[in-house]
């Protein structure tokens, strides 16, 4: 294969991979501190590109604008759902909120569904067609956006985590909750926080992705699928694990299509998550249990 | 089993009413009349699931016919008799279609038309021939659905082999016609039994008409990213691109070659394409779409009874896709058979559709004849996205425009 394809294509991966490990940042937040997995989170990812859809066609505001309303809302959102929905239903039961977060999957998409139709929508916005030539390949400038805002989140909240009092709080909690109620944490508060903050990187995500992809009530699921294997790849509850996790699965991705054909391409993430799972069971940066 | 019949009440009137919201066509006393005794029909389409969006266009255009029908005075060989839609979800699967099925059998309808995909439809003809029950499958392109020799179902339309052939037919005389300008190939198809079919297909008829195979490229559905394949094409430099696919793949593919600045020499050819006679495609995305062929279902845009309910649908807020005018035509076809039939007994209108020679409708076909169940008159049309609006280019009979073939310099 000619260097003229093979270099595009890593490139591709990686611009594809960034969008992948925002996405993964949230579940594997809420992972590393609430030990649920939030199957909510397709659901949620489709809702907020509902959200910057509709702000972009009735507001005009373009994503990249209105990421920076979005991402506190649904941060609101997040922290309310934990707060009130997720968490009081639980009965502090992990299984609980398995199902009640798969049970509000089905609630929002069906909701999507009956209010916005199955139909598939689109943005257009000026630079949505822009390209940058970058080494014998032509990359998308959204694309190129969503690298570095997907980077830029990862660090931030990396830097959250390690450096400020929430931070150490969420950490806390994760390590040892009773520990941490007993310190004076307030546990709930915390948790809350943390699934915003997850709610929040699916905004994120959506407002970098909607102006070269589309939506539709069942968009997410495809997205979700990935994310959940970046988490168990990159370590679960590890944000530099999801970051670099991210990056490996989308130039894996794109690698295979290009080598085994697309219908094949996703054969090199599942291979690979396999062979994780059989050798080094905690991810490539999770601690070892 | 009341929980049930009151949860289908309820779908149907909100379904119903959701219909008249977005039509503005149907009057709110007609969901009371729904216990007259007209003659009840079943609508059978996937609103929900995968296929949701397709399913609810064909809904739309189905109840668009019975509007029509009703206003006009119902069947008037049975005293004015008014259809009783029922409708029914498919859900996007064999299983729910099924299901419906057998709900809309106990709820006595006459025949039942839709269905949708190829799968489905498989599936809901097989269970409704067990009633005797009369079936007009409104789209399902699969061969197989009218050749096991069932003698409840009944396809309007044209089937996969009848597409496929003429647009290879019209593909080889577009191309001869401008002195054939292009000689290389390139498919991409989706990896289900359509896509891959289709290029199973024209792997083996292209080569025979003339042109050079470069290469065939599979994708699933959902394709997130197109890039890898548009790599390909640009490496490749075919004159013609084929893609066979869904409606998103359709358009991320065609916006994905735009946005990387690679245009064949010739032309991009579809068959059955995804986005490619789309009204949506043309005013979501009017660059990336220009000069984009087709050989798809397609309406007779020199009816005038076309162009109205064109007119009527698009002012509803919706677009005219072919799962509306295909449902629509179905359920005008079955209307016209139990008129001639003078009854809703299942058996006599399965014997009228048989013998139906059902005229003036607004699909460009020959005249209607049912051999095994198919419309041998069915026909697809090519069709050419030019500035923003479709024309068709083939068959000549109907056409509105000539092909723009090669295409112009960039």
């Amino acid at each position: 294969m000619h260097l003229t394809i093979l270099i595009p294509a890593i490139l591709n991966g990686l611009l594809t991979g960034a969008v992948y490990a925002l996405i993964a940042l949230g579940l594997t937040l809420v992972y590393g501190v609430l030990h649920i997995i939030n199957f909510a989170h397709g659901a949620m990812l489709t809702a907020a590109l509902f959200a910057a859809f509709f702000m972009h066609k009735l507001l005009g505001l373009d994503p990249y604008i209105a990421v920076f309303i979005l991402s506190p809302a649904f941060f609101a959102l997040g922290y309310a759902l934990q707060r009130f929905v997720i968490g009081p239903a639980a009965h502090g039961s992990d299984s609980n909120i398995l199902l009640v977060t798969l049970g509000l999957s089905v609630v929002i998409e069906n909701a999507m569904l009956h209010f916005f139709r199955a139909d598939t929508r689109t943005i257009d916005v000026p630079y949505g067609f822009s390209v940058v030539p970058v080494a014998g390949a032509y990359l998308s400038v959204p694309r190129l956006v969503g690298f570095g805002v997907a980077v830029l989140v990862a660090v931030l909240l990396w830097a959250l985590l390690t450096r400020s009092d929430t931070g150490k709080a969420i950490r806390a909690v994760a390590k040892e909750k009773l520990g941490a109620e007993l310190s004076g944490i307030d546990v709930s508060h915390i948790y809350a926080v943390t699934f915003g903050l997850g709610a929040a990187c699916v905004a994120i995500a959506a407002c970098l992705l909607i102006p070269t992809y589309y939506v539709n009530p069942h968009v997410g699921t495809g997205f979700v699928l990935v994310a959940f294997t970046i988490v168990v790849l990159g370590g679960m509850g590890s944000i530099p694990g999801a970051l670099i996790g991210g990056l490996f699965v989308g130039v894996v991705e794109s690698l295979c299509g290009l080598y085994l054909g697309e219908s094949l391409g996703q054969i090199g993430i599942f291979l690979m998550f396999i062979l994780v799972l059989l050798f080094r069971p905690s991810g490539l940066m999770g601690e070892r249990a | 089993m009341s929980i049930l019949i009151d949860r289908r009440k309820f779908l149907q009137t909100s379904a119903l009413t959701a219909a008249a919201a977005a039509s503005g066509t149907m009057a709110a006393p007609s969901i009371l009349r729904a216990q007259s005794a007209g003659v009840k029909i079943g609508l059978l389409a996937p609103v929900s699931g995968a296929l949701a969006y397709s399913g609810q266009q064909g809904r739309l255009g189905a109840q668009l016919a019975v509007d029509e029908i009703n206003a006009a005075g119902g069947i008037k060989s049975m005293n004015g008799a008014k259809l009783d839609p029922v409708l029914g979800d498919a859900q996007s699967t064999p299983d729910g279609g099924n299901a419906e099925v057998e709900k809309m059998n106990s709820a006595g309808v006459s025949a039942i038309v839709g269905g949708f995909a190829s799968g489905i439809c498989l599936a809901t003809t097989q269970t409704a021939a067990r009633y005797d029950l009369p079936y007009i499958v409104d789209v399902g392109v699969t061969d197989s659905i009218v050749t096991r020799g069932l003698k409840n179902t009944f396809r309007f339309g044209p089937g996969f082999g009848v597409i496929t052939k003429a647009a290879i037919e019209n593909l080889i005389t577009i191309n001869n016609n401008a002195n054939k300008p292009a000689k290389t190939v390139m498919i991409v198809h989706e990896d289900s039994a359509f896509g891959a079919g289709l290029a199973k297909l024209l792997n083996t008829a292209l080569p025979a008409g003339g042109f050079e195979i470069l290469d065939t490229i599979a994708h699933p559905t959902p394709t997130r990213d197109f890039n890898n394949v548009v790599l390909k094409i640009k490496a490749a430099n075919p004159d013609i691109v084929i893609p066979a696919n869904y409606y998103n793949e359709y358009v991320l593919l065609a916006r994905t070659m735009q946005q990387q600045k690679v245009r064949p020499k010739a032309a991009i050819y579809s068959v059955l394409g995804g986005a490619a006679s789309s009204y949506k495609f043309v005013k979501e995305f009017n660059e990336a779409a220009q000069y984009i062929m087709d050989c798809n279902h397609w309406f007779d845009p020199r009816n005038a009874k076309a162009l109205e309910l064109k007119k009527k649908v698009e002012a509803a807020g919706q677009f005219f896709t072919y799962e509306v005018y295909l449902n629509y035509s179905c359920v005008l076809l079955l209307a016209d058979a139990i008129e001639r039939a003078k009854s809703a007994d299942r058996a006599a209108i399965t014997a009228a559709l048989a013998s139906s020679t059902f005229a003036n409708h607004i699909m460009p076909y020959g005249p209607t004849k049912f051999v095994d169940g198919q419309n041998t008159g069915a026909a697809p049309a090519n069709t050419q996205i030019i500035g923003n609006d479709i024309q068709v280019i083939l068959p000549e009979a109907f056409a509105s425009a000539k092909p723009v073939f090669p295409l112009p310099p960039a």
